[in-house]
């Protein structure tokens, strides 16, 4: 394994480039689009609703390499060109939202109904009773699950390796292709890996932690 | 001077009918409470008048306001009708203080300091000046309920409403809560207060209202009178069983 990561550390190291920036794009990008369609579920107008119910439904039913091959097939062909790394990390982000869509919308539902009463009845709008006492109560609700999605983001990220998006699955693939010592080169995969989740798995524990339970 | 006016107020959830032929007009300084059996539809009808439920036909006047009219501003309604609920429904992520400036602040767009100084007044009203840093999860019923009452004061409202504000409460605590209600009656605040506690019906409020199954049956402005001889059987029913348990 040894030889492996310094013979072919460089290729690897930048295929753990690649994961990291999927990781991170998809990360933000999923927090946004899946706040979004949270919103939208629990929206008071019946049409978001089933909006964001038809998204959530569609999207976290079919699999992640599904959909990153059809944004690496199917959006090139009809609609614009489009690389491996961009499909794939769309795919990611695309995917994942949807699941943080049900975790973010089951945090504000899990925070009493009494509370955005009490917010409306002083004559708070909708949004300020969101912002100001909604969101800060469903945030601590929803930090914990929100780890182990984000968790499983960055390892999902290895979906970029069939779509050519030269992440440390793909650049692994590469290698043990090259050196035929299958066993060390995703044994050194699996720890670089390890080497991404491990401090997001502690910083969530830490987040958890430290201001959760605050 | 009328404040609250229905007019033939219908509500329905779905085919259920929550409120029948709803005519009631509450004026401005007038302490109404609101009595009947669960599910009688008191707690619907308070919660009409501050949109909370929406009318299902009829007329429903506020403040002026036309709470029918789909274009009515439901929250230019809530910033001048109070409202106190059972489960005093606190911002748990704020504290005592911030709980009572928020909506001041926010709504009214006062000055945050002049805003805090008459916050700490309202505290001290109801007896919890030292409490003003914590969070609601550190008091009790009580103390929560003396908060929400001060939060609803600090809006400067024209009316206020409570929503069995001492159902939820420890026996112990319910004469302070009913104290401070009873001090703001005295300040001509209008007040409609759907309640259990019959002591303070016949003590503090003007008039009395008994409900059953959606309809007002007794609208009575002589309230020991309605206490002492209600006229309908289902008021009489209901008052000999709440007070010869």
């Amino acid at each position: 394994m040894f030889t492996i990561l310094a013979e072919h550390g460089s290729a690897l190291l930048s295929g753990l480039g690649y994961t990291l920036a999927a990781s991170l794009m998809a990360l933000l990008g999923s927090l946004v689009i899946g706040t979004a369609f949270a919103l939208f579920e629990i929206s008071h107008r019946k049409w978001l609703r089933i909006i964001g119910r038809i998204y959530v439904e569609v999207v976290r039913n079919i699999p992640l390499l599904v959909i990153a091959l059809g944004f690496y097939v199917i959006v090139p062909r009809y609609v614009m060109p489009m690389d491996g790394f961009t499909a794939g990390t769309i795919g990611l982000t695309i995917y994942t939202s949807a699941f943080i869509a049900e975790t973010v919308r089951a945090g504000i539902e899990s925070v009493a109904v009494g509370q955005m009463e009490g917010a409306r009845s002083v004559g708070l709008t909708y949004t300020q009773a969101m912002v100001q006492i909604i969101f800060p109560q469903a945030i601590k609700i929803v930090v914990p699950p929100l780890g182990n999605q984000f968790i499983n983001l960055v390892k999902n990220s290895s979906v970029l390796a069939f779509v050519a998006g030269f992440d440390l699955m793909y650049e692994g693939k590469i290698v043990a292709n090259a050196t035929f010592s299958t066993f060390d080169t995703y044994l050194a995969v699996g720890l670089l890996y390890l080497v991404l989740t491990m401090p997001l798995s502690y910083l969530m524990r830490y987040l958890e932690k430290h201001w959760v339970s605050a | 001077m009328s404040m609250i006016e229905f007019h033939d107020v219908e509500k329905y959830y779905g085919k259920f009918h929550a409120l029948k032929n709803i005519n009631l007009t509450i004026d401005r300084g007038e302490v109404v409470t609101i009595i009947g059996p669960s599910g009688s539809g008191k707690s619907t009808l308070l919660r009409t008048i501050n949109g909370l439920e929406r009318i299902t036909s009829g007329q429903l006047i506020v403040n002026d306001f036309d709470l029918a009219d789909k274009n009515t501003d439901m929250n230019r309604i809530r910033k001048n009708v109070g409202m106190v609920f059972q489960h005093f429904n606190l911002y748990a992520n704020k504290t005592v203080l911030d709980n009572i400036t928020l909506g001041p602040t926010m709504v009214l767009k006062r000055p945050k300091a002049e805003v805090e100084d008459s916050a700490r007044e309202l505290l001290k009203m109801v007896g919890l000046e030292d409490q003003a840093a914590k969070y609601p999860s550190a008091l009790s019923g009580g103390q929560k309920q003396r908060v929400a009452i001060a939060r609803s004061l600090a809006m400067n409202p024209r009316a206020i409403l409570f929503d069995e504000p001492t159902s939820a409460l420890d026996p112990e605590m319910i004469g302070d809560v009913l104290d401070v209600m009873q001090t703001i009656a005295k300040q001509g605040m209008t007040m409609v207060v759907v309640t259990h506690e019959m002591g303070f019906a016949r003590r503090v409020g003007d008039r009395i209202v008994f409900m059953a199954d959606g309809q007002i049956l007794e609208d009575e402005s002589d309230v020991a009178g309605f206490f002492d001889h209600p006229k309908e059987p289902r008021a009489q029913e209901f008052i000999s069983k709440i007070l010869n348990h």
